[in-house]
């Protein structure tokens, strides 16, 4: 509405105008607008409706009389109530009758709420609301039915404002309840109908971006909306360290030990995390464990649709995976314009052909980085994935079950696959025939995950466990303390006085830019 | 003693048959919900063979012309009387033979009129109007032999067929006398108006359909806005002291909830407005000028409840939609409150209003699609005069008997067009 009259400002200026100075004429003790405007409204016909309203209460107040005023007030309901249907149909005669309803329902305003609403939803509608609305709306729908009775005023109104504007935080935290229930609700209607449980598949290994790489995944877990068991196989044994970092995260667990330590070297490294997540699937097979197996690794970044869509696998599934090859590394050498144009999307992932099933595989080009990457842990260089990630694959677990319904005969198994000590690439090696893979989101057109390796230098020392012992030494003392620094060993520091200027110089209150530029110092 | 259990037992019964009647019916899949007896039902109703209507072949300065004149007509919330047009010149329902028809529709387009900026005029509608009328008279028998009874005309502007945007003045003119008789298809809904008149049929305002289709959002995208509103809080121009726009319950809205962290409300529209009606609970859908807004077939369409705060407002095919059911009602003098009374509502209750609006025929009813599908809004004008038939004896007059006067309304009404 408000749309087509705007612009029309210029048109009705005058108009508003005119009508500005008769209201403010007219008015003028306006206080009561309401009361006043409808007296007006009902104009020459005023007497004669007030002496119907004297007689019908004489009426009224005479039958509450002689009947009880419990009585009566029924009787006023049944009479009224069905007088209203036939009113609504035929025309102008029946406008008393209305009317007498309106009054019904003024008498009667210390009847039950139930008795009240039940007259009202009679005029609104010949199919009443159901019973189920509760009081309140159903007070709510009584008070529109009620006012539809009465005339709304044309003309000036006042903007009632609360004298206390601040929302009331009991239905706050109510409203937010509503929209948690109405989000539980749409789920339930538009997403995942029966939710299967989600198997994750982990490798770890205790080293110094452990728990950097395990907290960001265990945080990404934790939001996971469905059932969830996270299966974590620590190469050179279980640790207490990732243990207690596993425990805090309140998921269900299962901690595996892997006898073998982790490789310093990227490729050993690489058939080793291979060799555990084999680990892992014997276990789910050994334990029967159902559900949908995800194979994040800890140093991955997961997008929570990920889990969504992983619940529409049948047997085995494949997303796209985007990598993370460009780490701002100092002495990487920088890529030529010509590289930079041949360079393909950063993505490995199933390709669909128009049906939408699986046709091919993206694979990631690492020939513009060949010679130039890592080959130990820790070292400045990209780490590239070797061939398909595991983490791009998603599996059912029955499928590794010696015997499961419905198992479709191109899958190997487990058994066979990885006994003589051969290295294990990808899933895809369970299966005789691998088109039958399922490409999911959208079709691999979604990155649903980044694939990212970044570790801590072999020699960068690391605290065990998050804990600090023994406490570190104060490198940079702060500034404004009130007290004085005496202590010998700041001395030293001090002297820098020149630094010290330059640095409070750039900025007086961001102590970390200082810091930074200390440990540099220090460094050199 | 007696008289207590009789009186309980008449209550009871009454009771158990009305909650009987009702009896709601159960879901469609797992997320629509539909009533018996009322909306679901009615809505789906195939007006074909149920009625006829005859299209009066009038000169097309009355209609085509104007539109080529200004196609953007084509693009505001009235194009409904275009579109509706169209719609009937190919329907089955269309018959060439006069004699056999239960309906006439004069195709005028009474809204046509832009300003520069694109906002319709009413000022020359009446004379329009009047001039079509006096056409069809002279070259037909059939206006005379009815005076309008069966004829059907569709005025979509702010105040129907009283044909003025501002309030006073459109009360003031009252509807067009020719039209008494007539059955009128508009927008304008509000009880006790005299610019709605017994057995009008009130329409949807015209949202375009396409646009809102190309802004649809997956259906599981959380619904994370709790109360949404995009619009003029003060219409200041138009209303400098306040007050009279919107009675004033806009402007309420805003300083009660401007700073209330459940209220996303503002003036500006943003490029997601349809976005984000689809991802908000409650949608406000105060009066403005007139009580209808478009807002209250975007948030039918988009699945956003419907909060209509705009007294004795009549609500499009009120016969046929359960608006009590899927909406919430709030009174303009309640507007202070609208948290309170939002919140307080029992979820169960909520989830039933999502259910309910999830519906594809309620969503279907509100929109004017091209080409029309059935069960739209075409559909139900259609079934809404169907359901009048067949005609009651007044509607065809004695001979010699006269009921409208020509001469009657403002003299500048009168003026040839």
């Amino acid at each position: 509405m408000m749309k087509s009259l705007l612009p029309q400002s210029q048109l009705r200026r005058s108009a508003a105008a005119a009508s500005a100075a008769r209201s403010s004429g007219g008015g003028a003790g306006s206080g009561g607008a309401d009361g006043a405007g409808s007296d007006g409204g009902a104009g020459g016909r005023a007497p004669a409706t007030s002496t119907f309203w004297f007689l019908l209460h004489a009426l009224c107040c005479l039958v509450s009389l002689f009947l009880g005023f419990r009585f009566s007030r029924l009787l006023f309901f049944l009479l009224f109530s069905t007088t209203a249907l036939y009113s609504s149909t035929s025309s102008s005669s029946s406008s008393a009758v209305l009317r007498a309803t309106t009054t019904t329902t003024t008498t009667t305003t210390t009847t039950t709420t139930t008795t009240n609403t039940f007259t009202l939803s009679f005029q609104a509608n010949p199919n009443p609301p159901p019973s189920n609305l509760s009081n309140h709306t159903a007070l709510d729908a009584a008070g529109a039915a009620g006012h539809t009775q009465s005339h709304v005023v044309v003309g000036r109104h006042g903007i009632r404002i609360r004298p206390w504007p601040h929302p009331d935080p009991v239905e706050v935290m109510r409203a937010h309840r509503i929209m948690e229930r109405v989000q539980e609700e749409q789920r339930r209607w538009y997403g995942v109908k029966e939710p299967r449980h989600v198997l994750v598949v982990t490798p770890t290994y205790s080293r110094a971006f452990q728990a950097l790489h395990l907290t960001g995944l265990l945080h990404s877990l934790r939001n996971v909306p469905y059932p969830l068991t996270w299966i974590v196989v620590e190469a050179g044994g279980t640790t207490n360290a990732t243990a207690s970092l596993l425990a805090r995260s309140d998921l269900t667990i299962v901690h595996i030990p892997f006898p073998d330590r982790m490789p310093h070297d990227w490729a050993d490294r690489h058939a080793t995390e291979n060799r555990m997540r084999l680990h892992a699937l014997r276990v789910i097979r050994e334990r029967k464990m159902d559900g949908v197996i995800v194979f994040a690794d800890d140093s991955n970044v997961h997008s929570l649709e990920l889990f969504d869509e992983v619940q529409k696998v049948q047997w085995m599934g494949a997303v796209s995976v985007g990598i993370l090859a460009h780490t701002g590394t100092a002495d990487q050498p920088r890529l030529s314009e010509e590289d930079k144009q041949n360079m393909p999307l950063p993505v490995q992932g199933p390709a669909c052909n128009s049906s939408g099933h699986l046709a091919g595989w993206h694979t990631f080009n690492s020939l513009p980085f060949a010679g130039k990457t890592a080959t130990v842990v820790g070292e400045a260089a990209p780490v590239l994935p070797r061939g398909l990630e595991w983490a791009g694959f998603v599996l059912n677990s029955r499928i590794l079950w010696k015997e499961a319904e419905g198992k479709p005969d191109w899958v190997k198994d487990l058994d066979a696959v990885g006994e003589n000590g051969e290295e294990i690439e990808n899933p895809l090696i369970l299966l005789n025939d691998p088109s039958s893979v399922e490409p999911l989101g959208n079709c691999g057109k979604k990155i649903l995950l980044w694939w990212l390796r970044v570790e801590a230098r072999a020699d960068s020392k690391f605290p065990q466990g998050w804990v600090i012992e023994p406490p570190l030494d104060i490198v940079v003392p702060a500034k404004r303390t009130p007290w004085p620094e005496t202590t010998a060993e700041l001395s030293a520091e001090l002297v820098d006085s020149k630094q010290d200027q330059e640095g409070r110089r750039l900025s007086r209150t961001d102590r970390s830019s200082r810091s930074r530029s200390t440990t540099k110092r220090k460094e050199n | 003693m007696r008289r207590w259990v009789l009186a309980i037992a008449i209550l009871a019964a009454a009771v158990c048959f009305f909650l009987g009647a009702q009896a709601q019916e159960v879901r469609q899949g797992h997320q629509t919900e539909r009533i018996s007896g009322s909306a679901g039902d009615v809505l789906e109703d195939d007006p074909v063979g149920r009625l006829k209507v005859y299209v009066y072949d009038l000169p097309s300065k009355y209609n085509k012309k104007l539109l080529k004149k200004d196609p953007r007509c084509l693009n505001h919330m009235f194009a409904a009387e275009i579109f509706m047009h169209r719609f009937l010149l190919s329907s089955a329902v269309r018959t060439f033979n006069p004699e056999e028809a239960d309906w006439f529709y004069t195709p005028v387009y009474t809204t046509c009129d832009l300003t520069p900026s694109g906002l319709p005029l009413p000022f020359k509608s009446p004379r329009m109007m009047r001039s079509a009328i006096e056409l069809i008279a002279t070259n037909w028998p059939y206006w005379n032999r009815s005076e309008g009874a069966d004829h059907f005309f569709v005025t979509p502007h702010d105040f129907g067929a009283c044909f003025h945007y501002q309030e006073e003045k459109a009360i003031g003119r009252g509807i067009l006398p020719l039209l008494q008789r007539a059955t009128l298809v508009q927008t304008f809904g509000q009880k006790n108006h005299v610019c709605l008149k017994d057995g009008s049929i009130t329409i949807p305002p015209y949202a375009p359909p396409q646009k809102m289709q190309a802004h649809l959002i997956p259906p599981d995208t959380p619904r994370s806005i709790f109360v949404y509103f995009r619009g003029l809080f003060y219409d200041t121009s138009n209303d400098p002291e306040g007050g009279y726009y919107a009675r004033g319950a806009r402007a309420s809205v805003w300083e009660n909830f401007k700073n209330n962290p459940l209220f996303d409300i503002s003036t500006d529209h943003p490029p997601t407005y349809y976005e984000d009606m689809q991802r908000s609970v409650f949608c406000l859908c105060p009066l403005g000028w007139a009580p209808w807004s478009p807002r209250l077939v975007e948030a039918v369409v988009f699945g956003c409840i419907p909060v209509i705060i705009a007294d004795d407002i009549v609500l499009p095919f009120a016969d046929a939609i359960p608006w009590e059911e899927i909406g919430v009602f709030v009174a303009e003098e309640d507007v202070p409150k609208l948290d309170s009374i939002l919140t307080s509502i029992p979820t169960d209750v909520i989830l039933r209003k999502q259910r309910l609006l999830a519906n594809p025929s309620m969503k279907q009813a509100m929109l004017f699609p091209q080409p029309a599908q059935a069960g739209d809004a075409f559909h139900q004008i259609l079934n809404g005069l169907a359901r009048k038939l067949p005609h009651g004896e007044n509607v065809f007059l004695k001979p010699g008997e006269r009921a409208l006067n020509w001469t009657a309304g403002p003299v500048g009404d009168l003026k040839p067009w």
